[in-house]
């Protein structure tokens, strides 16, 4: 204990007055949750349906589209990270992004200077392991609200490093690296069939069926630069990852993490290292977002204003959508952000008129809902659909 | 826990206790016996103002230590010191403490109870959102699950955590709390909070506890309850000091009182002693010296205590 | 991907030419044009020389308005330079950076790597007694000047960001949306409804009170009364930030728009070159600083309100009306940050955006956190130290955007040192 920062019995009312909301003994089924939004957003599509006719299909084709796709798996991996972060540690990382960032960054150079995707894969995360360390060294131990700071404006340093015209031949400067530059080592891996093969499982199943063709379909090229490929990897290592975080949260590494969140200074008067373990965990996330960064260029390239903070607070809106501290909240959330905002601004393209709201505002609108949705979740429904209400990750 | 099974100390025969105590000056900072504790030079100073200035105190080993003051004394500014959660403005200028022949001037508040000094918290720090038993499998020691390289590979660490697990259920009985096992603590009243707490802290085997004001909040029927508890742990061998407040909780269970007031040490002895204490009085009471601090005629339940103190301070007449 | 959208507003510039010259064709031709001398003094008459990949040299000859342009059909590096000696007198070009250089030293380099895209070379020219070391230290007056004003009109915005922070414990992630606000009704109130500025100006300050009020009112009052935690009220800020700056982009679109066009006439003072608006922004600024300050130290609800910093429940034990402090510090706070974006869109960043409150925030946050975090003066030496490094990091070596980098750097550096800022306190009594 260096600073002021913590003040062990120091009386703080606040932290008595939210002692849990112990009546409802036990939360309302999260599946039950699920049932309703699922049963919410088929009663929403119905209605579309009759008043925008044929675009509905092309609304949830979009949906469908945005809900498999690369990216998607990509933040929802990197939300894995701000789980382990925000929703086990109570550690307020704004900065997620930036680890994403450095991960792409790493790994895509490595790549283009030839080399091999074993070694690249090292390097992005080694560079995720460094920024954890230099962030974590002097804030956390520090009150909360410092490592907030902090790792948003470090976030910002790298992507304003990144786009530095001195490092163009480095970073690509503010254009980016190419995905062409770098994706090779990654597609030639594939065993699927290369070349202009296209995969179309909806359509192959709606034909099986006899629907024959409704509009719906997802045919991606088998490999390709944005194929069936990169998905299939990608969504494995969504499942990898959060089996493996799973594992990790219901050893007693896990109960040692949520006891900090809960309370530090009581672990410490336990002969825990709090400093470590919040270390150990600032470091896995960030991993996890590195890995995720390198997941989100595989389909495209490196643009490092695509990695700033509005794709942090995104992130923070799938986390608490799907439910912080839950297993599988952080994979629901990323799809379910994805996926409605395609639906909000198709459903608002298509509802209301043109005079009204051209395409730019129904996008800017799509971005309102979300923000103002980011402030309803975290007012009345801070467990988000999957998490406990009983422990409620917001300390004081 | 291992006193348990290793019966009664010594120190469980209130003579024992006595024969320890008699020995020792009434001066503040007076050298103790056997001491477990040993503090030089603890100054802390939040801006121009002294919380804390102790130049030397000792704690016995294996009796209840109560150390009081008004509100305001610093008593818990200096237990945060010796805990290692605050670090002392002397840290380079000559403050000292050990531990059970450790020095700890320079550790954290793991390590200090690691070292074998568990403490609790003025503010219970039950883990409200965790249940009963998460709590207390949080305090148990040395815990390879715990170790992020073996977290995730249950085998190798399911045995400890059974063993731990035992403890826990162990503990849980003897506090009466093994029916909330799977509640959140956040549910418990904050007596029962108050017992996790101590509970949890027991977990780790420690040699000596530090409560701080164990009592306060705590409903009438579960002090004595409580107080119970305390006794007991020093009848089987642990080192006990507690910050309190009220001088009438002390006096029926501490063996030995140490008074602090504006942060400094001002009287040490046992409790009629100290409560007959002019500048205990003083500090206690400002002007309104007239009222007996001894004299509370509510408990009844302490005719034995009374006695014993009768007796010793008999003894030391004849001394005298 | 959809998120990349709206982010990538700002890459892609560097392209304009002077089209009418030449005709740029895909996968055919590309276009080396430019101008010698600025739009309102041009240099006719000058010959400009263009060196080919394969060695062979081409001679244009700028047009009345300064400009030319080469239109070429091979990829490969070129490079241009012009004839200084055919300038005025006393007019000389300025050499290019050591990184655009050609082979010769006071040609530029272009890199035709596509046909079909254009590249602009501007020629700079300057006065012939211009010496390299004083320019240096009148750049550095310069950006000191440019850094007082930032730093003066980021304290406005940063007093309110630690008030609110003091009072309430709140980090205000939403706070720079207030200083956008300010920009986007100055754009609405004095360019579209054509107010006066003196008019327009007022009413976009009370406006912004008004909604720091409202704020207050209808979210943070009930909020807190709810009992939210301060994290979770931190991410609420960050939805209201997410939503406020979409509002704007919905209402001005994706572009700057400007409050006022021209920036006014100019004043040079020795070697420092600034606006009579900057000025009157930055006396409008300091007076406003003193009038909080005043307010603060001298008045009854300036003590309430430090007292409410200090520690609430004893404020409100010893009868100060708790929420009518914090009411009031969210409509001064409002206020103070709607009159910085005003200023800000007006003469700073010459205009406003969408999200320019995002790129200001870090910069409100690393003044507050470096003064020290809930202390309103301390906010003020953070703000100036901030503006200062921001304007100051360019001419001392770090290039481009990197200078809000050095801020932010700088911010981390003393948080490692001094956690609790410049002027906040070690600790706390109790």
């Amino acid at each position: 204990m260096t600073t002021n920062a913590t003040e062990p019995g120091e009386s703080n009312a606040e932290e008595e007055s939210i002692a849990v909301d112990t009546s409802e003994k036990q939360g309302k089924h999260p599946v039950l949750y699920a049932v309703l939004i699922a049963l919410g957003i088929t009663v929403f599509l119905l209605v579309a349906v009759e008043l925008a006719g044929g675009n509905s299909v092309l609304i949830i084709n979009g949906m469908l589209r945005e809900a498999i796709s690369p990216q998607t798996a990509a933040v929802a991996v990197a939300v894995i990270g701000l789980n382990v972060h925000f929703g086990y540690t109570g550690l307020l990382n704004f900065g997620q992004a930036g680890f994403m960032l450095l991960g792409a960054y790493g790994f895509a150079i490595s790549l283009s200077r030839g080399l091999p995707l074993p070694l690249a894969i090292l390097v992005g995360l080694a560079a995720a392991l460094v920024f954890a360390l230099v962030l974590g060294a002097p804030t956390l131990q520090l009150r909360g609200d410092y490592l907030a700071i902090v790792t948003i404006s470090a976030a910002e340093i790298i992507r304003y490093t990144g786009r530095l015209a001195k490092l163009q031949d480095f970073t690509g400067a503010a254009q980016g690296l190419a995905g062409s530059t770098y994706r090779g080592a990654f597609t030639s891996l594939s065993f699927l069939p290369g070349g202009g093969v296209t995969w179309d499982p909806l359509g192959w199943v709606a034909g099986k069926v006899g629907l024959g063709n409704v509009g719906l379909s997802l045919s991606y090229q088998a490999t390709g630069v944005n194929g069936w490929w990169v998905r299939l990897v990608a969504w494995a290592l969504v499942g990898l990852f959060t089996a493996g975080i799973y594992l990790l949260f219901r050893s007693p590494w896990g109960r040692l993490l949520r006891g900090i969140r809960e309370d530090e200074d009581a672990i410490r008067s336990l002969g825990k290292n709090v400093f470590a373990v919040k270390m150990q965990s600032l470091i896995i996330g960030g991993l996890l977002g590195a890995l995720g960064g390198m997941i989100y260029v595989l389909p495209s390239s490196v643009q490092p204003d695509a990695m700033g903070r509005s794709l942090t607070f995104f992130m923070w809106t799938a986390l608490l959508l799907g439910g912080a501290a839950s297993i599988f909240g952080p994979v629901l959330g990323a799809i379910l952000f994805f996926a409605l905002r395609i639906l909000i601004k198709g459903s608002a393209g298509a509802l209301i008129p043109d005079s009204i709201m051209n395409t730019q505002n129904t996008e800017a609108f799509s971005w309102i809902v979300i923000g103002a949705s980011l402030m309803l979740i975290v007012i009345f429904r801070p467990q988000g659909i999957l998490g406990d209400k009983r422990e409620l990750r917001f300390s004081v | 826990m291992s006193e348990q099974t290793a019966g009664l100390s010594s120190m469980a025969e209130p003579q024992a206790r006595l024969a320890v105590t008699q020995g020792i000056d009434r001066t503040p900072g007076a050298a103790k016996p056997d001491p477990i504790l040993e503090v030089d030079n603890i100054v802390r100073k939040f801006g121009g103002i002294t919380a804390v200035d102790v130049g030397h105190l000792e704690v016995q080993r294996g009796i209840i230590t109560a150390l009081i003051g008004p509100n305001g004394a610093g008593k818990t500014t200096f237990f945060n010191l010796i805990t290692g959660f605050d670090r002392p403005t002397s840290a380079r200028s000559g403050a000292h403490w050990s531990f059970d022949g450790r020095k700890l001037d320079k550790t954290s508040a793991s390590s200090v109870a690691l070292a074998g000094m568990v403490r609790t918290f003025q503010l219970t720090k039950a883990l409200n959102r965790m249940t009963v038993m998460d709590n207390m499998m949080l305090g148990g020691r040395d815990q390879k699950g715990e170790n992020l390289l073996f977290g995730p590979f249950w085998p190798a660490w399911r045995k400890q955590e059974k063993e731990i697990e035992d403890r826990a259920t162990g503990l849980l009985q003897r506090f009466k709390l093994l029916e909330k096992r799977n509640d959140y603590a956040g549910s418990l009243s904050g007596g029962q909070r108050k017992l996790l707490e101590m509970a949890r802290a027991l977990m780790s085997d420690p040699k000596m506890i530090m409560l701080d004001e164990p009592m306060a909040g705590v409903n009438p029927a579960l002090t004595q309850s409580l107080l119970g508890h305390i006794q007991s742990l020093r009848d089987e061998g642990m080192t006990v000091l507690f910050v309190e407040h009220d001088m009438h909780m002390v006096r029926h269970i501490s063996d030995w009182v140490v008074v602090m007031a504006e942060g400094k040490v001002i009287s040490e002895g046992r409790s009629d002693e100290v409560m007959a204490d002019r500048a205990v009085i003083d500090a206690y009471l400002g002007a309104h010296h007239d009222t007996d601090l001894g004299d509370d005629d509510l408990l009844k339940d302490d005719s034995a205590m009374e006695q014993l103190s009768d007796e010793a301070a008999a003894e030391e007449q004849d001394k005298a | 991907m959809l998120v990349l959208a709206p982010m990538l507003m700002t890459i892609g510039a560097s392209s304009a030419s002077a089209a009418t010259l030449c005709l740029p064709k895909q996968g055919e031709t590309s276009c080396i044009s430019g101008s010698i001398g600025t739009r309102s003094k041009p240099y006719p008459g000058v010959d400009v020389t263009l060196a080919k990949p394969d060695g062979t040299e081409e001679t244009v000859v700028s047009d009345d308005t300064g400009k030319w342009s080469f239109a070429v059909t091979e990829k490969g590096t070129y490079s241009v330079r012009a004839d200084a000696s055919q300038l005025p007198k006393g007019i000389n070009l300025i050499p290019p950076a050591a990184a655009e250089a050609g082979d010769a030293k006071d040609s530029f380099r272009i890199e035709i790597n596509k046909l079909g895209a254009s590249r602009a070379v501007i020629l700079q020219v300057r006065a012939e007694d211009y010496d390299a070391s004083t320019n240096f230290t009148d750049q550095l007056m310069q950006s000191i000047v440019n850094g007082i004003r930032l730093g003066l009109l980021i304290a406005l915005a940063s007093l309110g960001l630690s008030l609110i922070y003091g009072t309430t414990g709140l980090s205000n992630f939403a706070h720079a949306e207030l200083v956008t606000l300010g920009g986007v009704l100055g754009y609405a109130f004095i360019r579209v409804l054509g107010l006066p500025m003196i008019v327009g100006g007022i009413a976009v300050v009370m406006a912004c009170g008004a909604i720091g009020w409202l704020q207050d009112r209808a979210i943070w009052q009930p909020l807190r009364r709810r009992g939210l935690g301060l994290n979770q009220l931190m991410i609420v800020t960050i939805g209201l930030s997410l939503a406020a700056q979409y509002t704007f982009q919905y209402f001005i679109g994706a572009g700057t728009v400007k409050v006022e066009l021209g920036t006014g006439d100019v004043a040079n003072i020795g070697p420092v070159v600034i606006t009579y608006r900057s000025m009157g922004a930055m006396a409008i600024a300091i007076v406003m600083i003193l009038i909080v300050g005043f307010a603060l130290l001298r008045t009854r609800i300036g003590r309430a309100t430090r007292a409410v910093s200090d520690n609430p429940a004893l404020a409100a034990a010893s009868g100060i009306d708790v929420d009518r402090v914090i009411r009031l510090v969210w409509t001064v706070s409002g206020a103070l940050a709607g009159l910085s974006g005003l200023l800000y869109a007006l003469v700073v960043s010459n205009g406003i955006r969408w999200d320019t409150g995002l790129q200001i925030l870090l910069l409100l946050f690393a003044a507050v956190t470096l003064g020290g975090l809930g202390t309103a003066f301390g906010a003020l030496v953070g703000s100036l130290i901030i503006g200062l490094v921001v304007e100051l990091a360019g001419p001392l070596g770090a290039p481009g955007d990197l200078k809000y980098a050095v801020a932010l750097g700088i911010m981390i550096v003393l948080l490692m040192v001094r956690p609790q800022g410049l002027l906040g306190r070690a600790e706390r009594v109790g």
